[in-house]
């Protein structure tokens, strides 16, 4: 606990200020830094506009000023400088850039070829060791779709295929040559695990472990002992090594005694130490349950469950214990696990006092309409008779929420002043089939306009194509 | 025990069998904004009435026969049941798992089964009927996949009101282009090839007993019904390149020819208008996912419109336990220059006229079989739902294993879920 207490402290103090090297643990030093800068912009004064701000807040025909890549105030009647560029936000709604907890984006890009499938390291169930970010391939036309989507934040995980599928990474979604410079600059890593079917069924198809979904709570148990001694082994201070999981001298799994580093315990170091967010694909409530038993055993927490289809029957647990449920609008029914998938599944989640809902994609077609997910639960929860949800609550579904399971809630997801300016102009209410996002802004520059195609990002595959959509 | 009381249980019993659909096939909705999905277009504060199952009657201010339910509509949208677009409903209950799945066939020795028929395995009791019925879909295309060979199998128009048996004419399903080039010796050409040698052998121009017939005689026989131009055959392919040689294709051989996908159609709208090809778009599908889908685009459906060509909409993803997406589909179109009407058509009308069912189903207009949705909203509109829905004239009861689960969940209280119901 003490360690997630600090780890929450460095990272407000990186707000501010770059975090000095050595306040970071080894298990989470960044060898591939981000190298993202915001790029130059006018100031921007959006008017009269329906503004939903991400902390719960509507604000009716109101202004928001963008400034040096920042919230500078929303409000009435906002004075802008001289040189602000004005829009007209009569009859649009604004909101936080959209942030998605879940995608695979750059790391299963289109096109689907074999040479593309990048997402799952299905050579072992425990691959704590591979990061997602060494996969993105930044060409994805699908960061550019995202971004028309309003999408402006993700996190790219490795797939479900592992009981421990490796690190995720938080991108920024501005196009840019290398991912290094898509990076969010100084957000947490996640780590990626999986319940259920997916690990027993790819290694217990090739006759190793995990077959079953006991082999899976074993195969997460193991590694977590090895990263707990690893921890002991590699504290500043010498510890008394405890016996308790039964390892000696010999060291940890890879047989590394002695202090050499081990990528795969040092993910999952970083994760009992708070410094990396524990990301768990995970569909059925008992399972759910079984995770956070494991989470307490180790001492990590966890982050979000993810695709949790029986969140639902949860509901109250989760909000209790802090976990946020990132899960999808409507999506059942195509596995086992996924059988009792209902469409009020987010509505419920959101229910009780502190709950962290989110709307999350998994999905190239999804990512881009987030928004529309979130009106599905909204329809959903009416038809349901638990009243109308109000939009500048449901926006915090696919914004504060996600930012915070993320953790750079502090940096984004709101418009609050200070925050970044990732801010989306919507055509109209965006829970609706007919909204369009018509303007996107990451850190204040306008990385998308609907209007003017020059102000469309393309990637490189799609240049020089007979084909032009 | 008498032959009166034995019908009396067997009555019961039936009537226990079928707890979903109320009896009375009499209604008449009062003041409703009437969508017809004809040339009448929309009717606003408009009266249906049904009797017997059918539309008798359409206008303002209907008077009420004696004992006919009278629903006041409100001005809400009323709209044939919608078409659910492509579908396995009722063949697959678990995508995942293969027992539970009976939409492809695979055999090795002879893989071209254009004899293959779904909707043999259909089961009206599948949990995904309910699940997509309470969402305003009346009827789905079942559509047999490709198992073994890229002609994959006839399918049929299912009306998702219990009935067992589909209706209309049958359809047989094709896969074209790189998703059905390792089922045709790894080039689409060889499908070219290989439907050419499958169109021969059903003509009677190569003979029945040659060593290398691709066809069964009964594969023969069905497919010379095809060519005949019974039936539709409804192709599942996204490259421009291949949809010209399907149109060459079809025009040679004088088949009635549907596509499906279709995610590059919008580069041959003329030829696909003037040769009366319908195709079934998949809306959301702007990504280049394959080398297939370069010129994919949200504008398909309005550009193919634009130019004459009737548009429907069907999925390519997860058509079957999430059908009811395909009123996203359609609300997107609309949001990228499809007519409202049009995409409305998409789901009712059209493909109901593409699969030879439009002179019983999708649209309200007087003879029809009274398949309606009364909705909450904008039914194109993901922030609205359908709130009653008849089938047949039958009310259908909005409830489906989804709505339990959720009303199981949705009430608190001390009693373990087991016991709540």
């Amino acid at each position: 606990m003490r360690h997630r207490l600090l780890a929450g402290l460095g990272l407000a103090l990186a707000c501010a200020h770059p975090a000095p090297a050595d306040a970071t643990s080894r298990f989470v030093q960044d060898p591939y830094p981000s190298t993202y800068r915001p790029l130059p912009a006018a100031p921007v004064l959006i008017s009269h506009a329906t503004v939903l701000d991400g902390t719960g807040r509507r604000l009716d025909d109101a202004d928001v000023l963008l400034a040096d890549g920042r919230v500078v105030a929303v409000g009435n009647a906002l004075q802008a400088p001289a040189d602000a560029v004005r829009v007209d936000g009569r009859g649009k709604w604004v909101t936080p850039g959209i942030i998605d907890v879940h995608s695979h984006l750059g790391v299963y890009p289109s096109p689907g070829v074999q040479a593309h499938g990048d997402g799952n390291e299905m050579t072992a169930p425990v691959t704590a060791n591979v990061w997602a970010e060494h996969s993105v391939w930044p060409q994805d036309p699908g960061f550019a779709a995202a971004l028309a989507g309003g999408v402006t934040a993700m996190q790219v995980l490795p797939g479900s295929a592992n009981l421990v599928g490796g690190r995720g990474v938080t991108l920024k979604n501005l196009p840019a040559t290398t991912y290094q410079a898509m990076k969010f600059p100084d957000a947490p890593w996640g780590l990626k695990m999986a319940c259920g079917e997916n690990p027993k069924r790819v290694y217990g198809g090739k006759g190793t472990a995990p077959a079953t979904r006991m082999g899976n709570v074993a195969g997460y148990r193991a590694a977590f002992i090895d990263a707990s001694e690893y921890i002991a082994k590699n504290s500043a201070a010498p510890v008394k090594r405890k016996r308790r999981f039964g390892g000696g001298d010999n060291g940890d799994s890879s047989g590394d005694s002695g202090g050499k580093r081990d990528l795969k315990l040092d993910t999952l170091a970083g994760a009992i130490q708070g410094d990396i967010r524990v990301h768990i694909h995970c569909y059925r409530a008992d399972e759910m349950a079984t995770m956070l038993d494991l989470a307490k055993e180790f001492g990590f927490k966890v982050a979000a469950f993810h695709h949790g289809v029986e969140a639902y029957k949860l509901a109250d647990r989760l909000a209790a214990e802090g976990v946020c449920g990132a899960l999808w609008a409507d999506w059942w029914g195509f596995k086992m696990e996924a059988f009792d998938g209902i469409q009020e599944n987010i509505a419920l989640v959101d229910r009780p006092a502190n709950s962290c809902a989110i709307v999350h994609s998994d999905s190239p077609e999804g990512i881009q309409r987030l928004n529309q997910e979130a009106a599905k639960v909204i329809a959903s929860a009416r038809r349901a008779g638990m009243g109308e949800i109000a939009p500048e609550h449901a926006i915090r579904w696919l914004t504060a929420n996600a930012a915070r399971a993320l953790g750079i809630e502090q940096r984004t997801g709101t418009l609050e002043p200070g925050k970044m300016a990732d801010v989306v102009v919507w055509s109209g209410n965006p829970f609706s089939s007919y909204a369009l996002a018509e303007k996107v802004y990451v850190d204040g520059f306008q990385a998308y306009d609907r209007g003017n195609r020059a102000q469309q990002p393309l990637s490189d595959f799609m240049l020089g194509q007979e084909v032009r959509p | 025990m008498s032959a009166s009381i034995v019908f009396l249980r067997r009555l019961a019993l039936l009537a226990a069998a079928l707890p979903s659909i109320a009896c009375a096939q009499d209604v008449l909705v009062r003041n409703a904004t009437v969508h017809t999905a004809t040339a009448r277009g929309t009717l606003t504060a408009n009266d249906v009435l049904v009797q017997g199952g059918v539309i008798r009657a359409i206008g303002p201010a209907l008077a009420a026969p004696a004992g006919v339910e009278v629903v006041d509509a409100g001005g809400r949208p009323l709209t044939p049941a919608l078409f659910g677009g492509i579908t396995d409903i009722g063949v697959e209950e678990v995508s995942g798992e293969a027992a539970t799945v009976d939409s492809a066939v695979k055999l090795e020795d002879q893989p071209q089964r254009p004899e293959f028929d779904v909707t043999l395995a259909y089961n009206p009791d599948s949990v995904l009927v309910p699940v997509a019925r309470v969402e305003g879909i009346g009827f789905t295309a079942l559509g047999a996949n490709s198992g073994g060979g890229f002609i994959a199998g006839q399918g049929g128009v299912l009306r998702l009101d219990g009935s067992t048996d589909p209706i209309g004419p049958r359809m047989l399903f094709v896969r074209m282009g790189a998703a059905g080039s390792e089922l045709s010796g790894s080039s689409r050409a060889a499908q070219w090839m290989l439907l050419d040698q499958m169109v021969a052998e059903a003509r009677g121009r190569i003979a029945a007993d040659s060593p290398h017939a691709l066809l069964t005689p009964a594969g023969r026989a069905v497919l010379a019904r095809y060519l005949g131009g019974s039936g539709r055959i409804v192709v599942r392919v996204d490259r421009a390149a291949d949809i010209r040689q399907l149109l060459r294709w079809a025009g040679r051989e004088q088949v009635r020819v549907a596509i499906a996908g279709g995610a590059e159609a919008w580069r041959l709208a003329p030829q696909l208008a003037a040769a009366g090809v319908p195709v079934f778009v998949d809306a959301l599908s702007n990504l280049p996912a394959s080398f297939d889908q370069i010129g994919a685009t949200l504008e398909n459906a309005a550009r193919l419109h634009a130019t004459g060509v009737p548009v429907a909409f069907s999925q390519d993803g997860d058509a079957s336990h999430n059908a009811r997406k395909i009123r996203q589909l359609a609300g997107n179109a609309v949001a990228h220059g499809l007519p409202w009407d049009a995409a409305l058509a998409g789901l009712t009308r059209v493909p109901a006229q593409a699969f030879g069912v439009a002179d019983r189903i999708g649209s309200i207009a007087v003879g029809q079989q009274a398949d309606l949705v009364l909705w909450e909203g904008d039914p194109l509109d993901v922030g609205h739902y359908a709130e009653r829905m008849w089938l047949g004239g039958r009310a259908v009861p909005m409830r489906s294993r989804q709505t339990e689960l959720r009303d199981r969940y949705l009430r608190g209280s001390a009693t373990p879920p087991a016991y709540r119901r």
